[in-house]
């Protein structure tokens, strides 16, 4: 199988899902030209013309809430925002509209708008390039919220994404766009939506995390390891639909849980992961679900690597669950 | 008078069909048949059923909240109109829109929306899949004076004329944002002069004026059709109604509606047939039996029909995988 990064993996899909379907759209801010700013759609203009990759005005709200009536109208619009954190003047098209119309019109019509962004920190971007906004959005019934770590889930997600019946927002760990390198499997590939991904198998406590956090979570399972301690690490790859069997499978075995995520601590999507476990898994656990997570704080520019999780902390984390 | 008797009397038709339709709404909203909200549209049927008659019928619609004028206009049966009003299953929507969000997607109307000004970006879209496609329609897209004054007008305004989308905008100007009056809402009052930013062509116009709405629609639809673009008209209406049921009207006087009434769509309507001599006083008796009868056929049908299982609750939130 060919390797390609994170990023490369995208732009593949993209490239390879307009070719394979004339009402494939690509629209964001410099995602023609230019090639967007993480150059993720670099050259697809090139190969489909400035009717299927648009150059949009700088505004959210307008570009998603477009992309809304165009797929009402038989289109299959991929929307890029530059930065998860900008996503937040188009929350009201996208809680308000787009995730609503299937069920106000009793599944008459829906918008299957792919909405992808690029999310998280890791590359020094301050209070307004570094978010993980996942849990505003999963909070919302409607949204399909997926976030890949690999490139071949990176492939499959986004394939499924844009083939699907219902919105999807990909939320892609900036900091893996080029860090990350593995196998892509050619033609095609699809990862359903709502089915997790045993990164690594233990025996002593599931350790669940997604995006940038399970090449740290898999650090963490090294770390633990040099202690005697086997940990399962998961990525539920689609954060909802949660995949909770695998996990209640996971811990009902392990009998020990931490979740693992860099958004704040308050209300982030660990804290439903959690809640998850303890009702399901309670007469099996021999602690508490631990959480590792951001702080709740605005995002640090200097102070990043102080806020973000890290194996070190995960190990903690981990040791705490095992001594209780 | 550019119109034949028989669209006359249809115009006549369907604006006495919205209002006795809303009239019997509220009602049934007052013995609280109907929950929640109910905006009417009464004083402003000369827009919708003028507009209506100006499109292609699979010209899409995109609307604001008060919408039960423009999806009766489009000829959708009112016995599933008032249904969904009524939150049954033999509603438009199954009982799960409601009044505010009416859709009959094969009448290419695709919803009304609550969200003010929240569902032009829509319209855009809807307009821009249009000329993606070479499909020949052209999308209205109705909001009130309220949503000018919202950042989301503006950007969808911007995008349509960027790309020269076929989309005309319908300014529904009631001079009430719910309660605050135009001028003090609003830098310009004269609503039409904001698209001049974008250098889109834009009148204002009597909305009240059956002919004078259709005409105006039907040349600015076919100018977008023919490709030049977005268009936008204000039609300067009144609501005899509050903005919505147990709106208090602190706002204006009784004595400031009732002048309004005076110039009643319908009343103008009427008068300018029989000066005409295009109907007569037999016409409007034979319509009024004719919808009387069609509107508590729909009552009966909304009042008869099944409330939605329980177990539809969380059913179409998504596809089930």
């Amino acid at each position: 199988m060919p390797q390609a990064t994170l990023l490369q993996a995208i732009h593949d899909t993209l490239h390879e899902e307009m070719a394979r379907d004339p009402r494939v759209l690509v629209m964001g801010e410099d995602v023609g030209r230019e090639g967007g700013v993480f150059r993720v759609t670099e050259g697809l203009i090139d190969r489909f013309g400035p009717d299927r990759v648009i150059d949009t005005p700088l505004n959210e709200g307008g570009i998603v809430g477009m992309a809304i009536g165009m797929a009402l109208n038989g289109l299959r619009p991929v929307v890029e925002i530059e930065f998860a954190d900008f996503i937040y003047p188009a929350f009201d098209q996208i809680v308000s509209e787009l995730a609503k119309l299937r069920y106000r019109s009793a599944g008459l019509f829906t918008a299957p708008v792919v909405v992808r962004a690029p999310s998280g920190g890791g590359i020094k971007g301050g209070a307004y390039h570094s978010q993980s906004p996942e849990a505003y959005f999963i909070h919302t019934a409607g949204l399909t919220v997926a976030m890949p770590s690999t490139p071949a889930d990176a492939k499959g997600l986004l394939a499924s994404a844009v083939r699907g019946p219902d919105p999807v927002l990909l939320f892609e760990p900036k900091a893996l766009y080029r860090t990350v390198k593995g196998e892509v499997p050619e033609g095609e590939h699809l990862v359903p939506f709502g089915k997790g991904r045993i990164v690594r198998p233990g025996e002593d406590l599931t350790l669940v995390a997604w995006g940038a956090m399970v090449p740290v979570a898999s650090m963490a399972a090294d770390l633990a390891a040099a202690e005697g301690v086997r940990i399962e690490v998961i990525d539920p790859r689609t954060l909802w639909p949660l995949d909770i069997a695998l996990i209640e499978e996971s811990v009902n075995r392990t009998g020990r849980a931490v979740v693992l995520h860099e958004a704040p601590r308050t209300c982030g999507f660990g804290a439903e992961v959690s809640a998850l476990i303890q009702e399901r898994c309670f007469l099996r656990l021999k602690a508490p679900v631990g959480r590792v997570t951001g702080y709740d704080t605005p995002f640090p520019y200097a102070l990043e690597k102080s806020y973000l999780p890290d194996p070190e902390k995960t190990a903690c984390a981990v040791r705490a669950a095992m001594e209780f | 008078m550019n119109v034949n008797r028989q669209e006359a009397l249809e115009y006549m038709r369907k604006m006495v069909l919205i209002r006795r339709f809303e009239e019997r709404a509220e009602e049934a909203y007052g013995q609280g048949r109907i929950g929640g909200f109910l905006h009417l549209y009464i004083g402003e049927e000369a827009i919708a059923v003028g507009a209506m008659a100006a499109m292609k019928p699979d010209d899409d619609v995109v609307t604001h909240y008060r919408d039960h004028g423009y999806i009766l206009a489009r000829g959708v049966d009112p016995k599933v109109v008032m249904a969904e009003l009524y939150g049954k299953t033999t509603g438009v929507s199954k009982g799960k829109g409601g009044s505010m969000h009416l859709a009959a997607v094969d009448r290419h109307i695709w919803g009304g929306y609550a969200i003010v000004a929240g569902h032009i970006p829509l319209a855009v879209g809807l307009a821009l899949a249009n000329q993606y496609r070479n499909l020949p329609r052209v999308v209205t897209c109705f909001f009130g004076d309220g949503a000018t004054n919202n950042g989301t007008f503006y950007s969808a305004l911007n995008m349509a004329a960027v790309w020269k989308l076929p989309l005309v905008a319908i300014v529904e100007n009631n001079l009430y944002g719910m309660g605050t009056a135009v001028e003090r809402a609003s830098a310009v009052s004269d609503i039409f002069k904001k698209a001049a930013s974008f250098e889109i062509p834009a009148v204002q116009t009597d909305g009240n004026d059956l002919l004078g709405v259709r005409d105006t629609v039907r040349t600015m639809v076919e100018m977008a059709r023919a490709g030049e673009g977005p268009q936008l008209i204000e039609a300067r209406t009144y609501r005899f109604r509050g903005h919505s049921m147990g709106d208090p009207q602190r706002y204006r006087g009784k004595d400031e509606v009732e002048a309004a009434k005076e110039r009643d769509p319908i009343v103008l309507w009427r008068r300018s047939l029989l000066e005409s001599r295009l109907a007569t006083e037999d016409d409007f008796r034979k319509i009024a039996e004719e919808v009387e009868a069609e509107v508590e056929t729909a009552v009966r049908f909304a009042e008869s029909s099944p409330d939605p299982d329980p177990s539809e609750l969380c059913a179409n939130v998504l596809v089930p995988g």
